[in-house]
């Protein structure tokens, strides 16, 4: 287990399931046995508006907000939340932007936050398995197979990703 | 327990339960909306109340009865309730009364960030500050405690970081089993007049000097020794901030922030060579303790504004006022695509009116494109506003000028608005519109007695908003702007037109809440069929 707290920052807009895909990562997070905390500004976001999810795990996390400028991950489901947003990320922080996914490769458009999510894994010390369980505790049962696939295309996208890196 | 990831109003209403809250009663307000709804889910007595006022009525009675209550409301909430609130500090109460009151520094959704912790001291009560959910989950036995060891309301001043932040919370195994409710008589006690009211406030006063007593002692005020030459004096979530801003200092940690616990404060103060106050909003705690002749650093007038973090508090600390950078701006909210009150607003504004405003999304006609709303103050305010606008502009202005409302903002208190109206009407006439989408939309969909659902969304008793304004003798038409946008606009134009009082209710569901609406007054309806079925077999019997 990582010694120090990993900072991801979700964004997106109203609707898009930012708060969801925050929840997921902050249940797979307890479950890998971590302490974690996480903030998100409810109310006005329910209209459409920008959404922020602060998630914070390791051994022992204090503030739930992560200090700006200090995010080791930055998952955004919205382009026009890309900019806007990126002032969140510490230099030499990995931005996973919505063009990561393309929406082709997607049983259901709107597991795109579900899709982002399984790319994050990829980069995270949390088994495949338990990230997996904390997506079928998040959704309904009929949800379960579009998002599973999601979840385990955006990972294969970034585990390719990785290796090009490695490789090159 | 195992640990669970809880929001602080989960853990609140998870700790309500298990300290056996016989009811709990509020009106919804973010962040403090959850507390009720949690609470209802974990099979609590939950109720929605018109307003704040009327949630704190209920709760102090339910006390007074020896139960054990909670009472929930976001910051400005607390002003409606301040009535109430202030003369039961003086009654006290026989069981156990807990105020849930949430701040929301920074104004991620309010329209002021109003430091409530200033109630506590105009007041007269204990309140606990809680910094995350486990503590918010621990501290509400606390303020039960208190609350029954002193027989005083507590305030619990949550703030939209603790409401709505999550973390790992562990409960307690057993619940907690009160007494049972029972009245005894105590007239000079609990009835006001002056004569006993007078005993009554320094009686008040005789107990806040035992609970400062105890709170020198408590548990609930915690140092943590550390370096010596800075000393952290902090309360709230800004003590994890600050933990973490500044690892190696002191700290003291104040949980019971009042009535504030000085001779300690004074003995740690004077223990480190720098002691500064870090607290979110106003400077409350720091202005008392200098009141009281300690020598402890405020932070800068800059960090009055806006929430704190672990950045500001860097800031504070290193005495850095320069400029700060601006926070990212995103998309601000807007109307929802498919809200029936675009046709209202875009009326609004073709018709050039002055538009009086309040407190719900659709105060989000302020927005482009409309731009349609000229006021907005507090939950009600729209009416009394246009009033007053009415009664002073030239006549040419004052025709144009228009009270807008929603269903549960004018059940809150936008009644009483209506009474003012046809008690002093001005001489050109009013129109209010009351946008009635069927449900309390902006705080997540909650239910409210115009809907004739419960919080749960139970049948029960329907408030008529069309029936009580006619019943005040107002002119009232009912109009869904959505499906006939032109007949809308012909009818404002007309009642704009004339001297006269009126009232147009635009109905028609919330486009987010429609579906649930339906579901919910299917069931309603259902239930309400077979209770009248059980009436007549009762009679046939």
């Amino acid at each position: 287990m990582s010694a120090r707290v990993t900072n991801v920052i979700l964004a997106g807009l109203g609707g898009q399931g930012v708060i969801k895909a925050s929840d997921i990562l902050a249940d797979a997070a307890v479950r890998a046995g971590y302490d974690v905390k996480k903030a998100e500004v409810h109310g006005m976001s329910q209209r459409g508006g920008s959404v922020t999810s602060d998630v914070r795990f390791g051994p022992r996390v204090l503030s739930p907000m992560i200090p700006r400028g200090e995010a080791d991950y930055l998952v955004v489901l919205a382009p026009s939340e890309v900019a806007v947003t990126l002032p969140l990320l510490r230099p030499g922080g990995l931005l996973l932007a919505p063009d990561f996914v393309p929406e082709a490769g997607l049983t259901n458009k709107r597991s795109l936050n579900v899709a982002l999510l399984g790319a994050l894994s990829a980069h995270l010390e949390i088994p495949e398995e338990i990230f997996l369980e904390a997506v079928r505790a998040a959704l309904a049962e009929r949800l379960h197979a579009a998002n599973e696939q999601a979840f385990r295309h955006g990972r294969a996208l970034a585990a390719q990703v990785r290796a090009r890196t490695a490789g090159a | 327990m195992t640990k669970r990831l809880l929001s602080g109003d989960e853990a609140v209403a998870l700790a309500a339960r298990d300290a056996g809250i016989l009811l709990g009663t509020g009106y919804p307000g973010t962040p403090s909306t959850e507390i009720l709804e949690a609470f209802g889910a974990l099979g609590g007595r939950a109720q929605w109340a018109p307003n704040e006022k009327v949630a704190l009525e209920v709760g102090l009675g339910a006390a007074y009865g020896g139960g054990r209550a909670l009472v929930t409301m976001k910051h400005v909430g607390l002003n409606v309730a301040a009535d109430p609130l202030f003369t039961a500090a003086y009654t006290g109460v026989t069981g156990a009364l807990v105020v849930v009151s949430a701040d929301d520094p920074g104004m991620a959704s309010s329209q002021n960030e109003q430091d409530n912790r200033r109630y506590a001291i105009a007041a007269g009560l204990p309140m606990l500050s809680p910094a995350d959910p486990q503590e918010a989950y621990d501290y509400f036995f606390k303020a039960v405690e208190l609350s029954e060891r002193w027989g005083l309301p507590v305030l619990f001043r949550m703030t939209t970081r603790v409401c709505h932040s999550k973390s790992l919370v562990s409960g307690r195994s057993a619940p907690e089993v009160p007494k049972p409710p029972h009245f005894e008589r105590d007239i000079p006690g609990r009835v006001m007049i002056p004569a006993y009211a007078r005993p009554a406030h320094r009686k008040l006063r005789a107990k806040l000097a035992e609970i400062a007593a105890f709170g020198e002692t408590s548990d609930l005020n915690t140092l943590t020794e550390g370096r010596r030459d800075l000393g952290i004096i902090t309360d709230g979530v800004c003590s994890l901030h600050a933990a973490e801003a500044s690892p190696g200092a002191s700290f003291f940690k104040i949980g019971l922030v009042h009535p504030l616990p000085v001779e300690r404060l004074r003995a740690f103060a004077a223990s480190v060579e720098r002691c500064i106050v870090v607290e979110e909003g106003d400077p409350v705690i720091a202005d008392a303790l200098r009141a009281a002749g300690l020598t402890v650093e405020s932070k800068p007038e800059m960090f009055r504004f806006g929430e704190l973090d672990v950045g500001r508090i860097r800031r504070i600390l290193a005495r850095d006022t320069s400029v700060e950078p601006p926070l990212p701006k995103g998309k601000p909210p807007e109307l929802c695509a498919a809200c029936p009150y675009h046709p209202v607003y875009a009326t609004l504004r073709k018709l050039d009116c002055i538009v009086a405003g309040d407190i719900g999304c659709y105060t989000l006609g302020v927005m482009e494109p409309y731009r349609a709303m000229d006021t907005c103050v507090a939950m009600g305010a729209s009416i009394g506003v246009g009033l007053g606008l009415r009664h002073v502009l030239p006549a040419e202005q004052a025709r144009r000028v228009v009270s807008i409302i929603g269903d549960s903002t004018f059940i809150h208190s936008g009644v009483s608005g209506v009474m003012e109206m046809a008690y002093n009407p001005p001489a050109s006439g009013h129109v209010v519109i009351v946008l009635d989408n069927g449900i309390t939309a902006m705080t997540g969909q909650q239910e409210h007695p115009g809907t004739g659902r419960t919080l749960e969304h139970e049948a029960t008793g329907k408030i008529s908003i069309e029936g009580t304004t006619r019943a005040m003798g107002i002119e009232t038409a009912i109009i869904d702007p959505f499906a006939d946008p032109a007949g809308f606009e012909r009818l404002l134009v007309e009642r704009l037109a004339t001297p006269k009082l009126s009232i147009i209710v635009a109905r028609r569901p919330c486009v987010l809440a429609a579906a649930d609406i339906r579901a919910w007054e299917k069931a309603a309806e259902s239930s309400r069929v077979s209770a009248s079925c059980a009436g007549c077999a009762t009679e046939d019997a």
